[in-house]
């Protein structure tokens, strides 16, 4: 088996199985709670609104856009890392049909694992840090995931694998 | 038919009765199936009336904050709580339930490549399946069983057998995961006969699916540079517009900003479904690509049902973005095109209990 597939298809074994254990770990221990605080902290916001304590009302609000902020993240990484991860053992199962050297296959592979892994770790960071950051790190994983799947998209365009 | 003859032959072995490949493409296939269905008969039936009444009750609750009454208030988001549990937990096991199918068919093609036993993987199998199916309907009660017996304070039964589900699953896929280590370990060459077809309506599949993937990750880079953070500033100032004009007596206002709310809503509604549904088609589409060998169908149909999946696959989430701007009209498109994924799922799924079927036969015959 090529470098290329190995990188990918261990690759994404991993990090689906890192993907799942976020997923379970986070079912249990912080979506039950992130959901309570984001509901609770909307309604008392109306409640304090209707009381007339309006800096209160505000206050709460600002809770719930935050709470709201981490929740989509947080549920937006475990999505992420479990569909990509799917599309990178596809892809490793498919790889042979990539008509490229086996240098640039192997170079594809490792940018589409790197884009995988940094991507949606970008996007979790930005709960913890709202700086440039986090964002960047996030966009530069996007981008390596579009660049590599791009050009996987040529690769099959361009036939079969040299020598097969 | 000569083609799909030639290949059955091949790879009889690995399609065996009850053995873990046949296992996986047919409860992969079967599951994907029967979550679009859950997907089409929500967003049919529950979905729009969901959301009008979340609509309703965050009315009555600005209506509470004008005539200071905070209980009212506070009631109507109880109520607005458990129509988003609702319709978050039929969202959950649509989505679970199609990850799963694909992970199943993904697991399928992978089996070459899995240094373990034929008894192993048929009861990792067994283990990944039955996870798949446990953790979807699970979430799928979690609104209904809610806290009743429960030991615990905030987590229901449902969330604990869901979360057991998810475990199984886990384990199914870190056994898979060691026998696949175990292969690459071992330096053994694998072959697998069906990653040599290049049917037509193979090509087809491989070629849409992959399009359908890059056209989805652009739509989602789109979305998070452009749209998302205006989206959340929004539903901020939209919020606390609601209250002050509420608490100001400005019905008139304080209802526009509650349709304002409602609208923000269903952008970010469509922009996420179809960003989703692009990308799990396009998946779906590669997948299945390489199983063609598998359906037992005349190279002409199995063109017809890549077709109607492609074609499907573009209709939903265009539809679905165009669903604000259009109305229900669109929204009626796209359960359409979500339809015509699931008839080309049966399609080829047909087929390839067809060729279950004629193996078994051929198998049992002296």
């Amino acid at each position: 088996m090529s470098a290329a597939r190995k990188l990918l298809l261990a690759g994404g074994l991993a990090l689906v199985l890192w993907s799942m254990s976020f997923g379970l770990w986070y079912a249990l221990f912080v979506e039950h709670q992130t959901l309570e605080r984001m509901g609770g902290s909307l309604a008392t916001g109306f409640a304090q609104a209707a009381e007339r304590k309006m800096d209160d009302a505000h206050a709460s609000l600002a809770i719930y856009a935050d709470t709201e902020f981490d929740y989509v993240r947080q549920v937006d990484v475990h999505s992420h890392w479990g569909g990509l991860a799917i599309l990178l053992m596809l892809l490793g199962v498919a790889f042979e049909r990539v008509r490229f050297s086996e240098r640039a296959r192997t170079a594809l592979a490792a940018m589409l694992l790197a884009g995988s892994s940094l991507f949606p770790l970008g996007v979790l960071l930005q709960t913890l840090d709202h700086g440039a950051g986090p964002k960047a790190l996030g966009a530069a994983g996007a981008a390596l995931v579009i660049t590599g799947l791009a050009a996987v998209a040529v690769g099959f365009a361009r036939g079969e694998a040299p020598g097969r | 038919m000569a083609s799909v003859e030639t290949t059955r032959t091949a790879e009889g072995r690995d399609f065996a009765p009850l053995g873990a490949r046949r296992m996986l493409v047919v409860g992969g296939i079967a599951l994907i199936a029967a979550g679009m269905l859950l997907g089409d008969l929500f967003a049919v039936f529950v979905l729009h009336q969901n959301a009008g009444r979340i609509g309703e009750h965050l009315t009555a609750a600005v209506d509470a904050v004008a005539a200071e009454n905070s209980q009212a208030a506070l009631q109507n988001f109880a109520a607005i709580g458990g129509r988003l549990e609702n319709r978050g937990t039929k969202v959950d096991a649509h989505a679970h339930i199609i990850a799963f199918g694909y992970l199943a068919l993904l697991l399928a093609l992978a089996q070459p490549y899995l240094a373990l036993s034929e008894g192993a993987r048929r009861h990792l199998a067994q283990v990944l399946l039955a996870g798949a199916v446990l953790l979807p309907v699970s979430v799928f009660l979690i609104h209904y069983v809610g806290l009743q017996y429960s030991p615990l304070e905030s987590i229901g039964w449902a969330s604990i057998t869901a979360d057991f589900g998810g475990l199984l699953v886990i384990v199914a896929c870190a056994g898979y995961g060691a026998g696949l280590v175990r292969h690459l370990l071992s330096g053994v060459r694998a072959a697998d006969p069906l990653l040599r077809d290049r049917s037509r309506s193979a090509r087809m599949l491989l070629a849409g699916g992959t399009l359908l993937i890059l056209a989805g990750f652009l739509h989602g880079a789109y979305y998070a540079a452009v749209d998302l953070t205006e989206h959340e500033a929004r539903e901020s100032r939209i919020l606390n517009t609601m209250v002050e004009r509420a608490a100001q007596k400005d019905l008139a206002a304080a209802h526009q900003a509650v349709a304002d709310y409602g609208m923000l809503q269903g952008e970010k509604a469509v922009a996420i479904a179809a960003h989703s549904h692009i990308i799990e088609f396009g998946l779906l589409a590669v997948l299945l690509a390489f199983l063609q060998p598998y359906v037992m169908l005349s190279e002409r149909w199995r063109q017809r049902w890549a077709a109607v999946l492609l074609a499907g696959s573009v209709v939903l989430p265009v539809f679905v973005l165009a669903e604000l701007r259009l109305g229900l009209v669109a929204g009626g498109i796209a359960d359409a095109g979500g339809l015509m994924v699931i008839l080309a799922l049966v399609g080829m799924l047909t087929g390839v209990v067809r060729y279950t079927g004629s193996l078994d036969a051929g198998k049992a015959a002296p």
